[in-house]
């Protein structure tokens, strides 16, 4: 018995053919990394003459290019760690109590989500090249979390607001409080949401470039800006090249929305569509 | 019904260290863009008082007012198709199964990818000599040509609503699977249609979420820069330039700071006050 009584339409061939929209456009991508630049600019092919790996390996074993993968990991991990430091008690604040100003706060927290990159990145190089922050992991690091912050915020903020109450004041009778009530009651039951922030934190720095791309000049250039120099819009310089890096950009962020596939939904929506 | 939360000011210091690190990031840079736009920036470092001569010559320059107004309707024109099309979809997407699990990935894979790669798939995909798109308008006879500014906006579009589509998917879907099977029993029982289970059941449950949706994809809207600079890079002319790739190249290629920053502010406060009323309308329908 499968939900008799939902009666979502039944026409599969809506989201098949949804799921085929979505996919087709990277097979592309896939199949052209595992081409010759002769093949993939000779006219539209449907599948690979003669597929080579020399693309990927051409990646891996340029130090500039594999840096480049190394740097955003190493950024984007820092991010999260950040981001979920800060945000989780302030996400904490807001769910469970209200102070001056706090309707206020949360919007400007939102606020900064809203800036466009295009109106800081110049004085956020100025700034970062001042104290030395300029082409450095930890500065992109810090930038990226002007829109990844906010988003964690708001997402871990309506998880809380689904753990009961009673939960805190059962830790507090027991004795549990501060670090001890956070590390040995809230976090684990907030685990799901934890993840799910950690996971829209990593999305948002692994996809952006105007900072990145700003803030980096040649030692912390992550793969994105690498990319964008060596095939910015001016023309296919290598394409299967670009398209071979195009895929191991996809791979990382793929691993990890398997794990959070359950909770990913409802995260996106900031934990808030079960109590309306 | 919750309980309101207790009043207790101290809970103020849980979120000092969120505004100390976003203050740091945030509010320096923008009271350094408050006076780049009321001086003339000379090689970064030598500033000449400007008044408000920029915010003059941004206010009364025809190429600002049009970036604007494009910027707006290519804004208003993704979010009148992906949020319709994204709820749509999500109506037909199973409530439970490994099925769903399947679509939930499949939305979900878009928005993981780096903006360049969407940019550059979406480039290969239309081009006219390999791309599949493009090889078929080509082999069908239609009038295809990338320099026309028609065929240009419906590329980027496509390619807006193939990056976006799947965050209106994922977001109707979760506030579907929340509704109580209860509401659905009842309609049965009052012989609702689809359409007025839609209508009265449905829809009323994701209005919470498609407020999100339209907050989020407004603003990412208003501030696509990398997919059509990669595919078309603002042309043909300027008819795909968007506000933020004419302040990039107004500040990086002109140096013109002062202009640049001038523009940057009132791109700003316009995105902050539509921000503000949508926030406004989501916390109101939370109340």
């Amino acid at each position: 018995m499968t939900e008799p009584h939902v009666p979502y339409h039944r026409r599969r061939i809506v989201p098949l053919l949804y799921a085929a929209f979505v996919l087709l456009p990277l097979y592309w991508l896939f199949i052209i990394s595992f081409m010759t630049q002769e093949e993939a600019t000779a006219g539209l092919s449907l599948v690979p003459q003669k597929p080579t790996l020399n693309n990927y390996l051409f990646i891996l074993t340029d130090s500039g290019w594999a840096m480049g993968f190394v740097n955003a990991a190493i950024y984007t991990s820092i991010n999260v760690a950040l981001s979920l430091t800060v945000a989780i008690p302030a996400a904490y604040a807001f769910s469970r109590y209200r102070f001056l100003g706090d309707k206020h706060l949360f919007f400007w927290l939102l606020a900064s989500r809203m800036t466009p990159s295009a109106v800081l990145f110049l004085p956020l190089v100025q700034l970062y090249s001042e104290i030395g922050l300029m082409d450095r992991t930890i500065g992109v690091a810090l930038a990226h979390c002007l829109f990844t912050v906010p988003v964690a915020v708001w997402i871990l903020e309506g998880f809380f607001k689904n753990i009961p109450v009673e939960l805190d004041e059962t830790s507090r009778v027991d004795g549990r409080g501060g670090a001890a009530f956070a590390f040995q009651v809230l976090l684990p039951v907030a685990a799901p949401g934890i993840g799910v922030a950690a996971f829209f934190c990593f999305m948002a720095s692994w996809v952006e470039l105007i900072l990145a791309n700003a803030l980096t000049t040649t030692e912390a250039k992550p793969i994105i800006a690498v990319l964008f120099r060596a095939g910015g819009p001016l023309g296919f310089v290598h394409l299967p090249i670009l398209c071979a890096a195009g895929v191991l950009t996809i791979l990382p962020g793929l691993g990890l929305v398997y794990f959070v596939r359950h909770y990913l939904a409802s995260g996106l929506s900031m934990g808030r569509v079960g109590r309306m | 019904m919750r309980t309101k939360a207790p009043y207790r000011n101290s809970a103020l210091w849980l979120v000092v260290p969120c505004l100390v690190l976003l203050l740091f990031s945030f509010a320096i840079p923008i009271v350094a863009v408050v006076n780049y736009s009321v001086h003339d920036v000379f090689s970064g470092n030598t500033f000449v008082w400007a008044g408000g001569y920029w915010y003059e010559h941004v206010l009364s320059s025809s190429t600002f007012w049009d970036t604007l107004g494009r910027t707006f309707l290519y804004a208003v024109l993704v979010i009148a198709i992906e949020i319709p099309l994204g709820v749509w979809i999500a109506l037909h997407i199973p409530r439970a199964g490994r099925q769903s699990s399947f679509f939930i990935i499949v939305a979900a894979i878009p928005l993981l990818i780096p903006w360049f790669i969407v940019g550059l798939v979406w480039k290969i995909i239309a081009d006219p000599a390999i791309g599949p798109l493009g090889v078929s308008a080509v082999a069908l006879g239609t009038f295809y040509d990338l320099n026309s500014p028609i065929i240009a906006w419906a590329v980027i579009i496509l390619a807006d609503i193939w990056h976006w589509t799947g965050l209106v998917v994922l977001l109707s879907y979760a506030a579907l699977v929340a509704i109580p099977r209860a509401y659905y029993q009842a309609a049965q029982v009052d012989g609702a249609s689809r359409g007025a289970i839609f209508r009265f059941v449905e829809l009323p449950r994701l209005k919470r979420v498609l407020i999100i949706a339209l907050l989020l994809r407004m603003v990412d809207g208003l501030m696509i820069y990398i997919e059509p600079f990669m595919i078309t890079r603002g042309g043909p002319g300027v008819s795909t330039t968007f506000l933020s790739q004419d302040l990039i190249q107004t500040a990086m290629k002109e140096f013109d700071f002062g202009e640049a920053s001038a523009a940057a502010l009132i791109y700003l406060l316009i995105m902050l006050a539509l921000s503000w009323a949508l926030f406004r309308i989501m916390t109101a329908a939370d109340d």
